[in-house]
């Protein structure tokens, strides 16, 4: 039977399993509206704006294993889509964007609503097309999932010129797909990963540093056995929080620039480091020609040939799936009759214990008086029992809940690491409380970011979403006023946020509960009353000390021995 | 170092951009770069000629890659290989120089084009040393215009960049 390109492309949906559809329908996008409302397969939800759509779709990416999808229209549509797009990609999220395009004959005219989305979106994008054939839409949506989560995953743009939305065909989904020039490595070379044995094996002062790859690849379990066979320390990156128990004991928190003392010290002094699915970039070992200083052999794992050897140099290559490559080098130890040698394990372990000691692990000075931000994200930590959905803005409030929330599970750290993208937390909450009806998802968030998609308040009504949002409202742009304090002399240039609304009454106005907290005996009964309305949006401003600032630091372009502890050093 | 990398593509729209795109967004160097369809149309075959570390040749080859429309890639300069460059050039020719011009070009090998009056337009082909030497043996005084295709380049014998 012929179908319209725009049934082709639902029932496409409707195929690979897509239960949301985040979107915003506009000209280029009527005849796919149409085509959605006269099926109930596929659920839309209407968001505020289309960075929220595509913020939305990641949420539910990152939480669960399966593709985002969202659904914007031309021109305004795809360019407000585009920061969405570039924040998954820079996370290597699996997404697929469609995009309505002006009709194929009115394509370079400067028609009304008419954008170049492939060429905009191409440097943001793992792969993009145009359809410009109605025959070639549904092998197209095809290749787009395949691409988007096969790999380093990635979001996938789909343009659609409204003719060809509206032409008929017959429609035939393929049934699998084949791209000659794209063959993402499965297994790793297993040479190298006997090497990668060998060399953990003879390590003295070991280091196992885990990023966001491990999360997506599922290879969490994996880590966890590599872990604790060997008895080495671990640290995640920010992308990799809950790849590694955070309440296990050979875990050494975070590294990077706001990571803990141990961490950061043992990756600098470590002889023998591997990495996995994590990429050595700026914000994790700062300089590199400082962390050059101290010789080491460095095993690096990545499904992505390109992130080896492009700021470090690499000993041990091995691309391939984490999953497998984990497996592989598990069961090359397991049969060896090899194991590390105790005393200098002991030793190390020694020697982080004393780093730990120095630093103290994180730490912060309580007060009865203002509300430390620190203390809002450990209440929240332990009434959730460190279970809750975390998603978060960026800036300060970022780096304490990925600090002060433990997290023991993959998928609950729900952040914008690569593009540190403000305004992510609230739409990418709305994605995985959907994904996860009655579990809790709490948004960290501050009185900066949360005003960049604060709109999404109307969609969460619409869409009944339980979803408590925490910020922590301290009157600055946090981050900027920290970095304005330590590098550009007190100078506060523009980081104050004058004239903030009533975010009670902004909350109530969108139909929601809205708390304000001042002092720090009022933050547990808040969070609690929040908690306890399970169906309920709670928004809870809390006030917070306007002079706190995150520690540890590796300011930037330092070494990661170059660390300040805390205000007191 | 200059490289010569050699890749093949799926020859569809957008594909050449996203290769230009590619090295203007990382801050890669093109010296010159070269495209056109191949024996089989769907493929098409770019020859760019870059320059950079060690360290940059392998994330650019890398990056390439992993180019979905990318079937191929190969830095011809880490072994055998032949590099060939187009070059027309008008040169302004009056009088006793018309005869001196004449004989620069076929001892350069190249061929005269076209002739009036005043000008000749020479064909030349060769490595870009050749066409640069040709540049300077003139001189640039009688040059009024030179169009340069840019390297391409294949693998010696059995080196053969295919599917």
């Amino acid at each position: 039977m012929e179908m319209t390109g725009a049934e082709i492309t639902i029932r496409c949906l409707q195929e690979e399993g897509v239960e949301f559809l985040f979107g915003y329908p506009g000209g280029a996008v009527l005849h796919i509206y149409d085509a959605l409302f006269q099926q109930d397969k596929v659920k839309h939800i209407l968001v505020r704006h289309e960075q929220a759509a595509v913020h939305a779709a990641d949420g539910y990416a990152r939480s669960s294993d399966k593709v985002g999808v969202a659904l914007v229209t031309s021109g305004p549509g795809l360019t407000n889509a585009v920061t969405g797009i570039a924040t998954a990609y820079m996370d290597s999220i699996p997404m697929v964007v469609i995009s309505g395009q002006v009709p194929t004959y009115a394509i370079g005219e400067d028609a009304f609503q008419e954008v170049d989305a492939v060429g905009i979106t191409r440097p943001c994008v793992k792969h993009n097309f145009l359809v410009k054939d109605v025959k070639d839409i549904a092998s197209t949506i095809k290749k787009a999932f395949y691409l988007a989560k096969s790999g380093r995953p990635g979001p996938v743009l789909v343009d659609i010129p409204k003719d060809v939305s509206a032409h008929k065909t017959e429609f035939v989904y393929p049934a699998t797909v084949n791209i000659r020039s794209y063959h993402p490595q499965g297994r790793g070379d297993s040479q190298q990963i006997r090497q990668a044995a060998q060399l953990l094996l003879e390590a003295k002062r070991p280091m196992i540093y885990a990023g966001g790859g491990v999360v997506l690849s599922g290879a969490a379990a994996q880590l966890t056995d590599l872990v604790r066979l060997l008895g080495f320390p671990c640290t995640n990156t920010l992308m990799g929080l809950g790849g590694y128990p955070a309440n296990d004991k050979q875990y050494v928190g975070m590294l990077g620039m706001h990571g803990t003392y141990e961490a950061n010290m043992s990756m600098q002094h470590c002889d023998v480091l591997v990495a996995i699915g994590a990429r050595f970039d700026d914000r994790v070992i700062g300089n590199v020609e400082h962390f050059a200083q101290v010789p080491r052999k460095i095993i690096h794992i990545d499904i992505d040939p390109s992130s080896i050897a492009k700021r470090v140099k690499v000993d041990v290559p091995i691309v391939g799936d984490l999953k497998l490559v984990l497996d592989e080098l598990l069961s090359v130890l397991r049969s060896s009759r090899q194991k590390p040698d105790a005393g200098e394990m002991s030793a190390w372990w020694s020697q982080i214990e004393e780093w730990r000691g120095i630093g103290g692990g994180l730490h912060y000075r309580n007060s009865t008086e203002i509300i430390k931000p620190q203390f809002v994200i450990e209440t929240l930590h332990k009434l959730t029992g460190g279970d809750a959905f975390v998603t978060s803005d960026v800036g300060q409030h970022q780096m304490w809940a990925a600090q002060y929330y433990k997290f023991n599970h993959p998928r609950r750290w729900i952040n914008s690491g690569g593009l540190g993208t403000m305004g992510f937390g609230l739409p990418a909450a709305m994605g995985v409380q959907l994904k996860h009806p009655g579990e809790t998802v709490a948004c960290v968030t501050g009185e900066g970011s949360i005003q960049m998609n604060i709109q999404e308040l109307s969609t969460c009504k619409q869409y009944h979403l339980p979803i408590k949002v925490l910020s922590l409202n301290n009157g600055y742009l946090g981050m900027v006023r920290q970095w304005q304090e330590f590098f550009h002399g007190n100078r506060f240039s523009e980081s104050y946020m004058d004239a903030l609304p009533d975010f009670v009454k902004v909350a109530e106005a969108y139909g929601h509960i809205g708390i304000r907290i001042d002092k720090p005996c009022d933050v547990e009964p808040a969070i609690i009353e929040a908690l306890s309305r399970k169906n309920d949006l709670v928004f809870m401003d809390f006030r917070t000390d306007p002079t706190e600032n995150v520690f540890p630091m590796v300011p930037g372009g330092k070494g990661l021995s170059e660390v300040v502890l805390s205000e007191d050093l | 170092m200059r490289h010569i990398i050699s890749l093949l593509m799926e020859n569809e729209a957008g594909a050449l951009s996203r290769v230009a795109g590619l090295f203007s967004a990382r801050g890669y160097n093109i010296e010159s770069l070269t495209v056109a369809p191949t024996e089989d149309a769907s493929l098409s075959r770019m020859t760019i000629v870059t320059s950079g570390s060690d360290a940059i040749i392998e994330q650019i080859t890398k990056q390439l890659n992993k180019l979905v429309d990318v079937v191929s890639v190969m830095d011809l300069s880490e072994g055998e290989h032949i590099e060939r460059e187009l070059m027309l050039v008008k040169l302004r020719a009056e009088g006793d120089a018309r005869d001196e011009l004449k004989r620069m070009t076929d001892i350069f090998r190249g061929r005269i084009l076209d002739v009036t009056d005043h000008t000749y337009t020479i064909e030349l082909t060769g490595s870009r040393v050749k066409l640069d030497s040709f540049i300077d043996a003139i001189g640039r005084d009688l040059i009024l215009e030179t169009v340069r295709t840019g390297a391409s380049g294949i693998g010696r014998g059995n080196r053969i960049l295919s599917l």
